[in-house]
């Protein structure tokens, strides 16, 4: 069988397929349960300075071709999370933490209250007000945010971008000039619904963002771009659910992707095995390896 | 799925603190499943199934608030029927059920007694005017009553009726109630895990096992898709009985 380990982003992992930010990552059994289950790394509920409990309901609802959520960044703090990281580690897998901050201070703030086998900064979020996308909109906040967290910490610092504006490449670049390992993309797609007995919005917090295989076409776009583009590497992550939205995902140039959604889908937690399983088979039937897999759709005429 | 809208029918003040709301449509549950309620405009939180129906809500906070103030004619959106519910087995049941936990138990007693399987009930309350459903209750069989101030029945918490019954002589135990309680049952029938099914309460949010707020530790079950139904030997070395967490994620230590 064909080997999927390898670095991605500075971290070593035994298999680039990971879970993503935010999806059963409020507690570090849920974590270990995701290593356990084959994810070759996984990234926390992103994590801030305060604990906030989140919007209020509808945080999640059911819409064509995926789900929408706004969820509102529940999380504990940091100071409550240290011990759901180390419990998360017992499954084997390196730990990712994603924080939240209003600015660079309460980044660093969190990234340095933190032991984690590397940092993903959520600059994308776009449903909460005056943190995610809000500042992540701004390559200069990115650049500086990342920058600020790279000078305090010596693990490896992944930048996660919004596809929410213009020019996904300008807010990569700026990542890269700060000094981050890699950047994550995407994070999900502003969107709304809306419930027509009543008139009124479906979530909570009236939008909210949308995942799943609806976004698959804008996430495979943001990272052809981004891996055009990018001297360092590019996760992606955005409606993966089977071995072949991974291969094409690092056909755009992804040296690793993540999984969100699909594990609320049908087959949970056992995503991460079988899209292992069906990219492995599918290098030994090609006979290439990941290294030529990654970025092939920039090389192909 | 989207929430559907459904229209109130009729509502019934059971107790002082508890009603039932019944809706113009079935949404065709397992007895022991639930359903997400969208309070519009105020929070949407879950709520089992008393009837193929209806709901049974106690008032407690902002959104059973907003659904104790609304009338006949009225609606909410609900998401369901979700998660796993009880599983119906042997020939000779108990159900015990504390407070408004004896919502869904009523549910499942019916069915049972439709099929033939002869139903005991233990309810369980602070008083005898918060009794739930005993008139339903004792349709279907026999029932032992406590309260915890001796207003009726025995005088004493749920497990005080215990020492009434012959537990022995049950295939398959039922509980729903508030966690200690619940916890405080399950310690006194020790051996007879695998014949206990207890429906557990936990934070939702998303209801369809991804945003991770009601994982159980250590192993990581996620109560909203593999419960709220689980037999007691899967919730023995959990943290069921010793903590819960909150909305953020942190942890409470065992309440009431
Ligand atoms: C599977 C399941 C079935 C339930 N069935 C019933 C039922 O049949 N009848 C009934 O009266 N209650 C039921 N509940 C409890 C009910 O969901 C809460 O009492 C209700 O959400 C309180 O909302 P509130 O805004 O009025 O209270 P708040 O003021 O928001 O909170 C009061 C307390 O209610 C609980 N709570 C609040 N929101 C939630 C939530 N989203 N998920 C879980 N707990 C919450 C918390 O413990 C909180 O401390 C059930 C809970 C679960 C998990
Ligand atoms: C319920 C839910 C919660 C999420 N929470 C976070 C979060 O806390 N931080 C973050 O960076 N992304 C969060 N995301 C975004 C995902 O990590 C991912 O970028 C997005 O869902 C697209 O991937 P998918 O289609 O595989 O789900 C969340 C997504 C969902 C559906």
């Amino acid at each position: 069988m064909a080997s999927l380990s390898g670095e991605v982003g500075g971290i070593r992992m035994e298999s680039p397929v990971m879970l993503a930010a935010g999806i059963l990552g409020t507690t570090g059994a849920s974590l270990r349960r995701a290593a356990l289950a084959g994810a070759g790394a996984v990234v926390t509920k992103s994590v801030g300075v305060a604990p906030r409990e989140g919007h209020r309901g509808p945080t999640v609802v059911q819409v064509e071709g995926g789900l929408l959520n706004a969820m509102g960044l529940p999380n504990p703090s940091y100071r409550n999370f240290q011990e759901e990281i180390d419990i998360g580690r017992g499954g084997g897998a390196p730990v990712v933490a994603s924080i939240f901050g209003a600015g660079a201070e309460e980044f660093v703030e969190v990234a340095t209250g933190l032991d984690a086998d590397g940092f993903e900064l959520n600059l994308s979020c776009p449903h909460a007000e005056r943190l995610g996308a809000e500042i992540g909109c701004e390559a200069c906040n990115v650049e500086a945010i990342t920058r600020a967290v790279k000078e305090e910490v010596n693990v490896p610092v992944w930048v996660k971008l919004t596809p929410n504006v213009a020019d996904v490449v300008g807010l990569g670049l700026a990542a890269e000039r700060g000094g981050a390992d890699g950047v994550v993309a995407i994070n999900t797609l502003r969107a709304m619904a809306i419930d027509v007995e009543s008139g009124m919005p479906i979530l909570g917090n009236r939008f909210g963002g949308l995942s799943g295989p609806a976004i698959k076409p804008v996430a495979v776009r943001c990272v052809y771009d981004l891996a055009s583009a990018l001297e360092i590497p590019v996760i992606g992550v955005g409606g993966i659910a089977s071995w072949e939205d991974a291969a094409e995902m690092m056909m755009a140039g992804a040296r690793g992707v993540q999984v969100g959604t699909a594990l609320g889908m049908v087959e949970g937690y056992g995503v991460f095995r079988s899209i292992a399983a069906g990219l492995s088979a599918y290098l030994d039937r090609k006979g290439i390896g990941m290294e030529e897999l990654v970025g092939l759709a920039r090389r192909a005429r | 799925m989207r929430p559907i809208s459904a229209r109130i029918v009729e509502i019934v003040q059971e107790t002082p603190t508890v009603r039932s709301l019944r809706f113009d449509r079935s949404l065709g549950p397992v007895p022991g499943q639930y359903l997400m309620v969208w309070v519009r405009g105020i929070d949407e939180v879950p709520m089992s199934f008393s009837y193929r129906d209806g709901i049974t809500v106690q008032l407690v906070g902002e959104a059973t608030r907003a659904i104790f103030d609304l009338e006949v004619g009225g609606s909410l959106g609900l998401r369901g029927p979700l998660g796993n519910g009880f599983t119906l087995s042997g020939e000779r049941i108990l159900l015990v059920g504390g407070g408004v936990g004896a919502a869904p138990l009523a549910l499942l007693g019916e069915a049972a007694a439709e099929a033939g399987i002869e139903v005991t009930t233990l309810l369980a309350s602070r008083c005898c005017d918060d009794l739930l459903f005993l008139k339903r209750f004792e349709r279907i069989g026999e029932v032992v009553i406590t309260t915890d101030d001796g207003s009726l029945g025995i005088c004493g918490r749920a497990s005080a009726g215990l020492s009434a019954l012959q537990l022995q002589e049950f295939d398959q135990i039922y509980l729903c109630g508030p966690e200690p309680m619940m916890a405080d049952v399950i310690g006194r029938c020790a051996g007879m895990e695998t014949k206990i099914q207890a429906s557990i309460d936990r934070y939702f949010k998303c209801g369809m096992g991804i945003c991770g707020s009601c994982s159980l530790d250590p192993s990581g079950i996620r109560v909203c898709v593999e419960g709220p139904v689980f037999r007691a030997d899967r919730l023995a070395g959990t943290e069921f009985g010793r903590y819960r967490r909150g909305a953020s994620g942190i942890k409470l230590l065992r309440d009431g």
